[in-house]
């Protein structure tokens, strides 16, 4: 029985635990959104090291085709080989290679198979898994091997909601949404990262770093990762908590756009001004 | 009892199929949600719903299917008040059985029994009253498997229903008006004008040449195989009541121009007349006239503008807002010359669609072009319709 109770690197909020449950009891992909930074990519890392199981990455880029997941015939490799005859070509389950989602089928353990950011590929692509995602299994014709899965894989599906995932593929998947982290939740997983982090310090940093988050003409809000290097920034600096209120230090770290630190540092000066959206936009 | 709940998430308009509502049995009948309405509430949403542009829907459905559910819960938690948690208790199988041929219904209304008679407080152990640890029906951590769980720890029945209430995630819901933290989801709308990703295509005759040449060593040639790109103008009005949004737009649509192969675009102040801007300031202009005849037809066309002007300013010749300018033709004919180029052509108006009868402008307007909202479903719908082509905007009038 496998259940995941998350893992001591990893801050995950309870319903985020359920819905991990949920999706490996009823043997449905966990498809998971959420802003960037969020940390969608590692919650499949912290599964497959609570569950202790081999996890399996597989990153989608524009070009992917779903089949490539499956299977790859390397024909061109068969027909090199052709030309010395030192090969016995006729065998051509040697140049089938399994993709990932086909290794994480052929292996002997269940394992945790990531499809990384499914979103990034062309739209007909989930559409394309469908049925071997239901069945965990698929046909080669070339060899006539059917491969099916010998133990279901967990399997953890990211998007960055770049594309709309078609219908039929989201009625399959369990879904989760990761929220932007409250600021108690943004403390635990500070001192995950950071166990001996000055209270002060988080406490300062944490203020600010949602005081900046509050602004609605930022071009790029900073994420939780942002805010991780601009504490080891901080802290590697060895400045004292009170500068942090007054000067906002290694703002590089925080934002990465040139507009973005113009307009906090116009608005900065006064750190508990009224924030609200008709003053942002007086800066244009 | 509660497929109430699935019409209910039907007429919020939450798309909620028949799969999923099956697959939600599935789940409840494994006791995933461990018979807590919190865990209910989060475990049927992630089946339910998927994408978060619903979840304020589905907190609405939610609260109208499971509001009243509250009164016996308070009960609940006066009780939970009075548990402990202690050891759980192990039995031998001789008293399992004998567990075992308890009847639900006795067992409840023992339970009912017992609440009147209010044994419920402080108790731990036992065999008869409600507490935890023991073989009674009623009380958590217990072994009695026709027996009642109520709660472990904290009653997580009251919060669902408060978790739904306080609608998290109302700013997530697509009627509303754009803003910055929501502009990467809008631009994911966008990309449906974008090409499919290039093909590649083995090249036969420059293989075969290339190869012959190697002296036999295979050498594959591959070329990428274009496919038709969206091209698209944008238009936009910048003057005036116009401001506070123009940056919006143009930031929207110049990140998605390094990947719409050819993407041109225009100012205007609340409407176009012979001249264009070619930039926000408004300093250089272009010929509208020449742009119409120089330009291919099959450019897709978005106007974005509030459509709030005086009619003067789309009927009468001289009728520009800005005083020195003087056009000979006046707005409305402009506009029309426009439509009449471009084979499809969208107007999108960031102010919201229940204003846009009170305006003889706007009306005008959108009597020329289709017009659509600048939120999420507004751009949705407004590039559908510019990727279905005009055949759709004529059979529609």
């Amino acid at each position: 029985m496998n259940y995941f109770k998350g893992t001591s690197d990893y801050v995950l909020s309870p319903e985020l635990r359920d819905n991990v449950n949920v999706s490996i009891e009823l043997g449905r992909p966990l498809l998971v959104k959420g802003e960037p930074g969020t940390g969608k990519t590692l919650l499949a890392h912290s599964i497959a090291r609570g569950l202790s199981k081999e996890l399996m990455i597989w990153n989608i880029k524009s070009t992917t085709k779903a089949r490539e997941g499956l299977y790859v015939y390397d024909t061109v490799q068969r027909l090199n080989d052709a030309r010395f005859g030192d090969k016995d070509i006729s065998d051509i389950s040697q140049y089938i290679k399994l993709g990932k989602l086909g290794e994480s089928f052929a292996a002997d353990v269940q394992m945790v198979l990531l499809i990384d950011e499914i979103d990034k590929a062309d739209i007909e692509f989930p559409n394309d898994l469908l049925n071997e995602l239901d069945e965990m299994s698929f046909y080669i014709p070339e060899t006539g091997v059917t491969v099916k899965a010998k133990n279901r894989p967990i399997v953890i599906i990211t998007s960055n909601s770049e594309k709309e995932l078609p219908d039929p593929f989201l009625r399959r998947c369990i879904f989760h949404y990761i929220e932007f982290p409250d600021e108690k939740l943004m403390e635990d997983i500070i001192y995950v990262h950071f166990p001996r982090v000055e209270e002060k310090l988080l406490r300062e940093s944490l203020k600010k770093f949602y005081w900046i988050r509050q602004f609605d003409m930022l071009r790029k809000k900073p994420s939780t990762s942002e805010l991780i290097d601009w504490i080891q920034a901080l802290m590697a600096g060895g400045l004292a908590p009170s500068r942090i209120e007054k000067e906002l230090p290694f703002l590089g770290t925080l934002l990465k756009k040139k507009e973005d630190v113009d307009l906090v540092a116009q608005s900065g000066s006064t750190h508990y001004a009224y924030n609200s959206s008709a003053r942002t936009r007086n800066v244009y | 009892m509660f497929i109430n709940f699935f019409y209910n998430l039907k007429s919020y308009g939450v798309p909620v199929s028949l799969h999923e509502w099956i697959t939600l049995h599935h789940a409840l009948e494994k006791n995933l949600n461990d018979c807590s309405l919190t865990r209910f509430y989060h475990i049927a949403r992630s089946i339910l719903v998927k994408n978060e542009i619903f979840f304020d829907k589905y907190d609405l459905a939610f609260l109208d299917t499971f509001k009243d559910i509250e009164t016996t819960d308070e009960m609940l938690e006066k009780i939970l008040e009075g548990l402990k948690k202690v050891k759980e208790l192990h039995l031998s199988e001789e008293e399992k059985k004998m567990i075992d041929e308890l009847d639900l219904d006795e067992v409840l209304r023992n339970f009912e029994e017992q609440l009147r008679q209010g044994h419920y407080k402080e108790h731990v152990g036992g065999n008869k009253a409600i507490g935890t640890g023991g073989r009674s029906t009623q009380g958590a951590w217990g072994y009695n498997p026709a027996g009642i769980r109520i709660g472990q720890g904290e009653s997580r029945h009251k919060r669902a229903v408060q978790i739904a209430e306080k609608r998290t995630f109302k700013n997530y819901s697509s009627t509303i008006t754009l803003d910055t933290r929501q502009m990467k989801v809008a631009l994911a709308h966008l990309r449906a004008l974008l090409p499919i990703s290039p093909e590649e295509k083995l090249n036969l005759e420059e293989t075969i040449e290339t190869t012959s040449r190697n002296a036999g060593e295979i050498e594959l040639v591959w070329e990428n195989k274009e496919k038709k790109a969206a091209k698209v103008i944008l238009m936009m009005d910048v003057g005036g009541s116009m401001t506070p949004y123009a940056r919006l737009v143009e930031r929207l649509f110049s990140a998605a121009s390094s990947q719409i192969s050819r993407f041109k675009h225009y100012y205007f102040h609340n409407c176009p007349y012979q001249d264009l801007w070619v930039d926000i300031e408004r300093r250089d202009t272009t010929s509208l006239s020449d742009m119409l005849k120089s330009e291919d037809g099959d450019y897709k066309l978005i106007l974005v503008g509030d459509a709030e002007m005086a009619p003067s300013e789309l009927t009468w010749k001289n009728g520009a807002i800005d005083y020195w300018y003087h056009n000979d033709t006046a707005g409305i004919v402009w506009l029309q010359r426009i439509r009449d180029k471009f084979k499809d052509s969208i107007w999108i108006n960031p102010l919201p669609r229940r204003s846009w009868d009170y305006v003889q402008s706007t009306r005008m307007i959108k009597e020329i072009f289709p017009m659509f909202e600048l939120t999420l479903e507004g751009l949705d719908e407004g590039v559908r319709h510019l990727m279905k082509g005009r055949v759709l905007s004529l059979s529609s009038k």
